[in-house]
């Protein structure tokens, strides 16, 4: 049973993390070279925590399984960063974002560590400014806001649509300059394959050097994983390709717990699957909601008709049918959810069945195309790049998709998870958004972990630990580990069975899709709970992994990462049935209001549920961690 | 619009500093949506059932922004259309029969390291060079302390947007990176944040571009045409411009007179 | 590093070496076509003119060595960035070109011929190596018949006698080769102002997409007026409209 302790600073709300700050112990500056910090991905959070630790004196080690560290995927972040700036004398303050996040995140987070990121929100915007990034601008020359869903008030900040870029460049050049500089040795194409964890303690990682092959030990006073999150698992999703669970998986069965991991947030407005082959979902800016409406023909026999030839009267605006008050700007899940209910009744439309108009007929009607061309013209042209459809003549057609992970490895107020010197920052966490995310709070949150959390609180678990006493990479614990990782290289490569890995991440991909998606019930949960482990069973019989271990193999890169989802997934599943509720982005069928908006059950489900793994084949071991509202009163989300 | 078939004649490379050669590949009954990196992954599932090494090529986010794929297609860095990576390419671009070269980028600082795949850790070093702001955290004034013109910070922002794919290097008969270093000293000279290390940064970018082996911009301008973001090559000029300031500003500038402390 | 090692060591450094003698040599070129023209007007403005040049003494000398020495490190900061740019490039199996223009892609070809052209240029009436029957020294001497002005004052007066460069140019170009190795020549030096020209705004960093279009519009135009300037010279002597002065004419049929 592990033993989770979130470690809450006492004392009331507004001052838990002033208090905290000055009450953690603290390292000499002299003594901070001689310890050692290994931080795996570099996204937002890792970046800023490599090049922020650096900055401090620890001597850092980063790793990317990219080519660069500019590459990782915070860097496709579109709209914005949310920060309780109030520039624009709106009445926002730290209090209102740190309310609208627990109340957005279906009071299902931890109330401590949002009031954390809420406080250090306001201290990223300068750090960003100083860096250079260039956020959009009034012609005064202030910084300019945009408002987001969940909110208020204006409080987003934002460089065109491209802000989690901007962000990530910023990041990005603080860390080039430590590299430059000697504080950081960056080691890219490394992926990390195992944790290693001597008496107890995170104390280093186990990497494969992705283009020679070579299988190399790093030890560490501290294992910072910043690897973000596992929406991959689904196959179809707005992530990366790249973008995996491995490090964070490999460190869960290495006893890390795994917080929530049912948390998945999907996002309306994606451009749909148009074939098998489809290998990545575009997102679409939820923005186009403003003026797009949402529709269906009402008979499904009219789903192949060009959609121009279907009568209003033959048409269903299925949002503005269900959901007067708020239309089509209802929230992201239950936005999704109604899409794919439409679809289920044989009523999409396209190819593949699986999509919804979004039409802006009435909107350029009402506006002109004009006004519409400057509103959304870049979004426009996205579309037409992707599809070659002019969305000014043909409604577009959008189906949701996963975009995020709330869910992730269990950590304590410090951000260290249940392994003592192993932190977790970033969308790989569990912390900050319960069970579900509002718009520009990732970025928040990342750059929060990594410029502002991790550097005061790494010090306090340094500090009880002996300068210069990092074990030996020669250790029995080093030496298993690196025997586990070649081992699962050379069964991954021997199986040579008559599937690709692509074969299998797709099947996971639509059980998961099918049982674990938008809205989840018991007897769906149960078959993905059959079916998952019999297909990783036929996959570690019949997966083909073409070519060797001693060169760049992307094969068996993403056979490794294939083989983590397999089991993640199932994990997923089983999460999401224990959790007898809907909330935020989990939805379960037998849980809900008559309006269709999910009923949480406060009574038995206030509480994180920190999956332990207990072994191959084992059942894996849910603690709980109950979550005391002191401070917030939960209520039902009505969006009516 | 119908399927279509194509023929992808394509560069196989084992390693860094091995012959390679062109293979060619059928690429059989495509649907025209499909993009031209998912078609690749087909043609490999394909080798792989066949028992035949995939091609390996550079790819993440798919949607044009993390700047890893990079492939030269029929001459051109990331195909044929403008303002696109090579993962926004897609085979409604291409016709029925035609026959599609595929290599990677050929450039000396850009070494291969397999197929298509290529080692671009250059353009890193040329921003730990200078590419940089230099803040430590924390200690960062107040975000609207400072007002920034709303033309200079787009401006800023229309370089900024350099995804670091190194198609300009590509593109370039020089093989100069010019147009990615120009972009990020243009990025940072234009905001008032960037001043105090405006003349370094400079300087040092363009040295270590140099020494990196990178060659020299002849203002032909295919970069900022084989650029995904249609970055301008206008920052090349105020690039030059600001490495002549700072080289005659650093020839006459007095010397600090330096105290050896106390 | 120091200053001279930022402007000869760099590529940008070498670039800028590039656009300020290649200023020059534009200054030189476009002057040396103004006083050549004077052909139109009478041997007298002409062979004053050239009097008055070579009467300069160490001042012509200095512009001399100025242009040679603005030549040769443009030359040598091509070869240099040439070089250099091919060691960088790797083998690329199939090449398009996106939208370099015509003129930039042939610079070094249009140099090369420019080189040859100058040489011999200088070979046939500077120095009198080639052709050599009608260089200025070996033609009977001219009289001035009026008095030549430069910048109002006299600069070559009445009555001087002075070499017969008028009929040496002209003596020149009716040999129909050299005449149209000078055209073409001059076409490619055009050619390479084309680009040259415009380049060197940017290289300097003068130039923007603001007025890019302007400026290409106003190169393209001078180049033009540059090479039609030039033409006129010995297309004026292949049509029979300027003709060597009769002593001149004779002295070659003896």
């Amino acid at each position: 049973m592990a033993q989770l302790d979130s470690r809450i600073p006492p004392g009331p709300l507004a001052d838990k993390w002033r208090n905290h700050l000055a009450s953690m112990r603290l390292v000499n500056p002299a003594n901070k070279r001689k310890y050692e910090v290994i931080v795996v991905g570099a996204g937002l959070a890792g970046a800023s925590a490599a090049a922020t630790l650096a900055e401090l004196g620890y001597r850092v080690k980063s790793f990317v399984f990219h080519d660069s560290p500019r590459r990782a995927h915070s860097i496709a972040a579109q709209g914005g960063i949310n920060a309780a700036k109030n520039f624009q004398n709106d009445g926002d303050s730290v209090h209102r974002l740190f309310y609208d996040t627990v109340k957005g995140g279906d009071y299902r987070s931890r109330e401590a560590n949002v009031q954390q990121l809420a406080e250090v929100s306001v201290n990223i915007i300068d750090q960003c400014v100083a860096l250079g990034v260039p956020f959009a601008r009034e012609y005064g020359g202030l910084l300019a806001n945009r408002s987001f869903g969940g909110a208020q008030v204006s409080r987003t900040f934002y460089a065109r649509g491209q802000t989690g870029q901007q962000l990530l460049l910023g990041a990005y050049s603080s860390l080039s300059r430590m590299i430059g500089s000697g504080g950081v040795q960056l080691f890219t194409q490394s992926e990390m394959l195992d944790l290693v964890v001597v008496d107890g303690h995170a104390k280093g990682i186990i990497v494969r050097d992705l283009v020679t092959g070579a299988i190399t030990r790093h030890a560490a006073d501290a294992v910072i994983l910043a690897t973000g999150g596992y929406g991959n698992v689904f196959n179809l999703s707005t992530y990366a390709r790249g973008s995996n669970a491995t490090a964070i998986w490999r460190a869960y069965r290495r006893g890390a717990c795994f917080a929530n991991p049912c948390y998945t947030q999907i996002h309306p407005t994606c451009i749909p699957v148009t074939g098998d082959y489809q290998s990545k979902l575009t997102l679409m800016s939820e923005s186009l909601r403003n003026d797009g409406r949402i529709w269906v023909p009402k008979k499904a026999e009219d789903r192949r008709k060009a959609p121009g030839s279907i009568p209003e009267a033959d048409r269903d605006y299925y949002l503005e049918r269900m959901y007067p008050a708020f239309g089509n700007l209802c929230p992201r899940d239950i936005a999704s959810r109604a899409a794919k209910r439409v679809c289920d009744e044989g009523r999409g439309v396209g190819e593949s069945g699986l999509g919804v108009y979004l039409d802006f007929a009435e909107a350029i009607g009402r506006l002109g195309e004009n006004a519409v061309r400057e509103r959304y013209g870049n979004l426009f042209d996205i579309y037409h790049e992707i599809t070659n459809e002019n969305a000014y003549h043909v409604p577009m057609r959008i189906f949701p998709a996963v975009h995020y992970t709330m869910g992730g490895l269990w950590v304590d107020y410090n951000l260290m998870s249940n392994v003592p010197g192993l932190f977790v920052l970033g969308e790989a966490n569990f912390s900050d958004h319960g069970a579900n995310r509002l718009g520009a709070s990732a970025l928040m949150q990342g750059l929060a972990d990594g410029y502002f959390v991790i550097p005061n609180t790494i010090g306090d678990y340094l500090a009880g630990q002996k300068p210069s006493a990092r074990p030996s990479t020669d250790s029995a614990e080093f030496r298993q580990a690196e025997d586990n990782v070649r081992g699962i290289t050379s069964r991954l490569l021997g199986i040579k069975g008559r599937e690709p890995v692509s074969h299998f991440h797709k099947r996971l991909g639509h059980i998961l899709w099918q049982y674990c998606g938008m809205a989840r019930n018991k007897a769906g949960l149960e078959k993905a709970l059959q079916e998952i482990p019999a297909l990783r069973e036929e996959f570690w019989s019949n997966v083909l992994v073409p070519g060797s271990g001693d060169t760049l193999n992307q094969s068996l890169e993403r056979a490794g990462r294939v083989a983590d989802f397999l089991e993640l997934g199932e994990l997923l599943c089983r999460d999401a049935l224990v959790r007898e509720e809907s909330c935020g982005g989990h939805f379960r069928e037998e849980h809900e209001y008559p309006d269709g908006e999910g009923k949480r059950d406060d009574v038995n489900m206030a509480h994180v549920a920190a999956w332990e793994f207990q072994g191959d084949g084992k059942v894996p071991l849910r603690n709980v961690e109950p979550l005391a509202y002191e401070f917030v009163k939960m209520s039902v989300r009505n969006y009516k | 619009m119908k399927n279509i078939s194509v023929t992808l004649r394509v560069w196989r490379q084992a390693g860094p500093g091995q012959p390679g050669r062109f293979v060619d590949y059928p690429a059989r009954d495509l649907n025209p949506a499909m993009s031209f990196l998912e078609m690749l992954d087909v043609v490999n599932d394909e080798l792989t059932l066949k028992g035949e090494e995939p091609i390996a090529f550079a790819h993440d986010c798919r949607e044009g922004i993390c700047g890893t794929c990079s492939l030269v297609i029929n001459g051109k860095p990331h195909g044929p259309r403008q303002g696109v990576a090579s993962c926004q390419t897609y085979v409604r671009s291409f016709e029925d029969g035609q026959v599609i070269t595929v290599e990677p980028y050929r450039l000396r600082p850009f070494p291969v390291v397999k197929d298509l795949v290529t080692d671009r850790s250059a353009f890193d070093k040329i921003q730990q060079a200078g590419g940089f702001i230099t803040v430590r955290a924390g200690s960062a004034p107040n975000a609207n302390a400072i007002p920034v013109p709303k033309d200079d910070a787009e401006l800023a922002m229309d370089a900024a947007q350099c995804i670091g794919c190194g198609a300009c290097a590509a593109a370039c008969k020089n093989a100069s990176a010019m147009l990615f270093v120009a972009a990020r000293v243009s990025h940072l000279g234009l905001m008032p944040q960037g001043q105090a290390e405006r003349d370094r940064r400079v300087l040092a970018m363009v040295q270590t571009a140099d020494g990196l082996g990178f060659g020299s911009c002849t203002n032909q301008y295919e970069c900022s045409a084989a650029c995904p973001k249609l970055i301008s090559h206008d920052f090349i000029a105020r690039l030059n411009r600001d490495f002549i300031k700072a080289s005659f500003k650093a020839a006459f500038r007095s010397e600090p007179n330096r105290v050896v402390g106390d | 590093m120091t200053f001279l090692q930022h402007i000869f060591c760099t590529t940008i450094g070498r670039k800028f070496l590039m656009a300020v003698t290649g200023i020059v040599l534009i200054g030189f070129v476009v002057a040396h076509l103004v006083g050549n023209l004077q052909v139109f007007e009478s041997p007298d403005r002409l062979n004053g003119y050239a009097h008055f040049l070579s009467s300069l003494g160490p001042v012509l000398w200095i512009e001399r060595a100025g242009l040679l020495l603005c030549t040769v490190i443009h030359i040598w900061a091509a070869v240099v960035l040439t070089l250099e740019s091919r060691r960088a490039r790797g083998e690329q199996h199939d090449r398009t070109w996106i939208q370099a223009t015509l003129a930039s892609r042939y610079m070094r070809s249009t140099g090369f011929v420019v080189l040859a052209f100058i040489v011999y240029h200088l070979a046939q009436f500077t120095l009198g190596a080639a052709q050599a029957a009608t260089y200025k020294e070996n033609l009977p001497r001219y009289t001035m018949a009026g008095d030549y002005h430069v910048l109002g004052l006299t600069a070559v007066r009445e009555g001087t006698v002075v070499p017969d460069v008028y009929s040496m140019v002209i003596l020149g170009f009716q040999n129909t080769a050299v005449a149209v190795f000078y055209i073409v020549a001059v076409g490619l030096l055009a050619l390479h102002l084309l680009h040259g020209a415009e380049s060197l705004f940017q290289t300097l960093g003068w130039r923007n997409r603001r007025w890019s279009r302007g400026l290409r519009a106003v190169v393209t135009i001078a180049c033009a007026a540059y090479f039609i300037g030039n033409l006129a010279i010995p297309g004026a002597v292949i049509a029979g409209i300027l003709n060597p002065l009769p002593a001149a004419a004779a002295s070659l049929r003896k």
